[in-house]
């Protein structure tokens, strides 16, 4: 980050602009192997701040495992073997000298189907932030709060907030996961098919939050649905069998593609 | 459908229909036997007296508390023994070991053939440790055996409960920013929680029934224990002394425990089944 940014301000460009352009995720040469297969082959990319990526393609072609190794909870598949770097805010994630809670304590996670932990709605939100170390109850109620009027979920469970959270509809628990997530203040948001099983109207929540989300949180979402990813996508990065096809701005990924894997899938999904 | 998978179709129908029976039946004769023996023998006195008197010649003066009440020190003691060691490891194999499949799978493996070990054997390896410690038959070497008796199925019963635990779930613990050690205490264990109840209880119904481990370690006595020093009674060795009495009645006080001891372990598999999870 340092040289882009020197680069940048010695030729007065605003600080909008910067924080719009400085690379937040930096992917060199990441290679993963499970069992003799190669799952992601030399993947190189970088991750605007400030935007909504999408990672686009098929089922199986290693979406969700790129998207994983970013917190690196490939930690908890034995048979995966990563090797290759990946740089946020600047920083090696796989140096085993730093502290990994505090790495993925700066991303909140999306996953296909909801998981609340096994406590109640209001303790689901808490949870996170007694980790980070805060104490106070009066913060940690502000922040519930907060975090769940900014996911529209309030309204709906300001009188059982101390029931389970487990009992909640699908869609009303993935939008307390997405809260969760932003109540321990990460940078960046991943989500992995984050509305695959919700029906359409808890999933267009989903979408707008994102949209609104974006102008303080880095997001990279994973999705196979073509119309999601034109109604989100600020850049595409578009995936088949494990290698970056293409790259690059929206419009320019849907409008002009260049190689014929491309083609062919936005063909197919119109 | 040919002929001839229609009558292997009723065949195999039939056979499994006759085998559920006879297992029922043979369920209910054994109850029946129990109480038809014991029920008359059944009286608040017998519960709630020790033995006292010409007892063991007659049937008749004081009870089996002695038995009773050692039975539940012991299993309850043994169980509390066991469930600290046996959490830990349950929770240990399912969130670090997981890194290492075949080391996890080599302790599965081994603790199956644990739980496989006839608990005779338990006893003679707790007689052996108790000559070698200098003590004598005592509620504690009793406790102690019974505890290594039941871990195994501890261990296991509730490492297929952790299993059962969605990936899921795990990376979204992790991603929140937490240690393997809050995900197993905070997350692991409420999750699993009715499961690990479950688990627990079932460890405690072999205990609480088991003669073999408790035949050579805790000794028998008519009083009932002050200390972990003392020898103690159990239910299962209570039925198996009074059964070999050629006095009628004296057998009856068998059968009698035999009804008390049923009742524990059906109160308690049936607080199990309430509490298996039910989603």
């Amino acid at each position: 980050m340092p040289s882009t940014l020197v680069n940048m301000q010695q030729k007065n460009i605003t600080v909008e602009s910067i924080a719009a352009t400085v690379p937040v995720v930096e992917i060199d040469k990441l290679n993963v192997y499970s069992k003799g297969s190669h799952i992601l082959k030399n993947v190189s990319t970088v991750i605007p701040k400030n935007k909504i990526t999408v990672l686009l393609g098929p089922s199986g072609c290693g979406k969700t495992t790129l998207l994983k190794c970013l917190n690196r909870l490939t930690d908890l598949y034995p048979d995966l073997k990563v090797n290759g770097s990946i740089r946020i805010d600047g920083e090696d994630i796989f140096d085993s000298r730093k502290d990994i809670t505090a790495i993925r304590q700066k991303m909140g996670l999306l996953l296909q189907r909801p998981y609340p932990l096994p406590m109640s709605i209001y303790d689901n939100i808490a949870y996170g932030l007694k980790l980070k170390g805060i104490r106070s109850k009066k913060i940690i109620s502000e922040k519930v709060e907060k975090h769940l009027k900014e996911v529209a979920l309030w309204e709906e469970v300001k009188d059982r907030l101390k029931t389970s959270a487990q009992r909640l509809s699908i869609g009303q628990q993935q939008r307390l996961c997405l809260a969760r997530g932003l109540a321990v203040e990460p940078e960046i948001i991943l989500a992995d098919e984050p509305s695959s099983a919700l029906d359409p109207i808890s999933s267009r929540v989903i979408e707008e939050e994102f949209i609104r989300l974006k102008s303080d949180y880095t997001i990279i979402l994973v999705t196979h649905i073509l119309r999601q990813a034109k109604r989100l996508a600020d850049n595409v990065i578009f995936m088949y069998y494990g290698e970056i096809i293409e790259s690059g701005p929206a419009e320019e990924i849907f409008e002009n593609p260049q190689s014929e894997i491309l083609k062919e899938y936005l063909h197919v999904g119109h | 459908m040919t002929l001839r998978r229609k009558w292997e179709e009723k065949f195999f129908h039939g056979l499994s229909a006759i085998v559920t029976l006879l297992i029922v039946l043979v369920l209910v004769h054994l109850v029946w036997t129990i109480i038809a023996k014991g029920a008359s023998s059944l009286s608040w006195k017998v519960v709630s007296e020790p033995p006292n008197g010409s007892f063991y010649f007659t049937g008749e003066g004081g009870g089996f508390l002695n038995a009773i009440a050692g039975s539940f020190y012991l299993a309850v003691s043994a169980v509390i023994l066991s469930f600290l060691v046996s959490l830990p490891v349950a929770l240990f194999l399912n969130i670090y070991l997981i890194k290492v499949p075949r080391l996890l799978t080599a302790c599965r493996f081994f603790l199956d053939v644990l739980w496989g070990i006839p608990s005779i054997v338990y006893g003679a390896f707790g007689f052996l440790i108790l000559m070698y410690l200098g003590y004598r038959n005592s509620l504690g070497a009793g406790i102690i055996t019974v505890a290594t008796l039941i871990s195994p199925i501890m261990i296991r019963s509730m490492d297929e409960v952790l299993k059962t635990i969605p990936i899921g779930l795990q990376e979204a613990s992790y991603a929140l920013g937490s240690t393997k050690t809050e995900t197993a205490f905070k997350i692991f264990f409420k999750q699993a929680f009715p499961g690990l109840a479950t688990a627990v209880l079932l460890a405690f119904g072999r205990g609480i029934g088991d003669a073999a481990s408790v035949l050579f370690t805790a000794g028998f006595t008519d009083l009932v224990p002050h200390s972990l020093g003392d020898p103690t009674a159990t239910l299962p060795l209570f039925i198996f002394y009074q059964l070999s009495s050629p006095s009628e009645s004296v057998q009856n006080l068998a059968y009698a425990a035999s009804i008390v001891l049923t009742l524990i372990i059906l109160v308690v598999s049936i607080t199990a089944r309430l509490l298996k999870p039910k989603r």
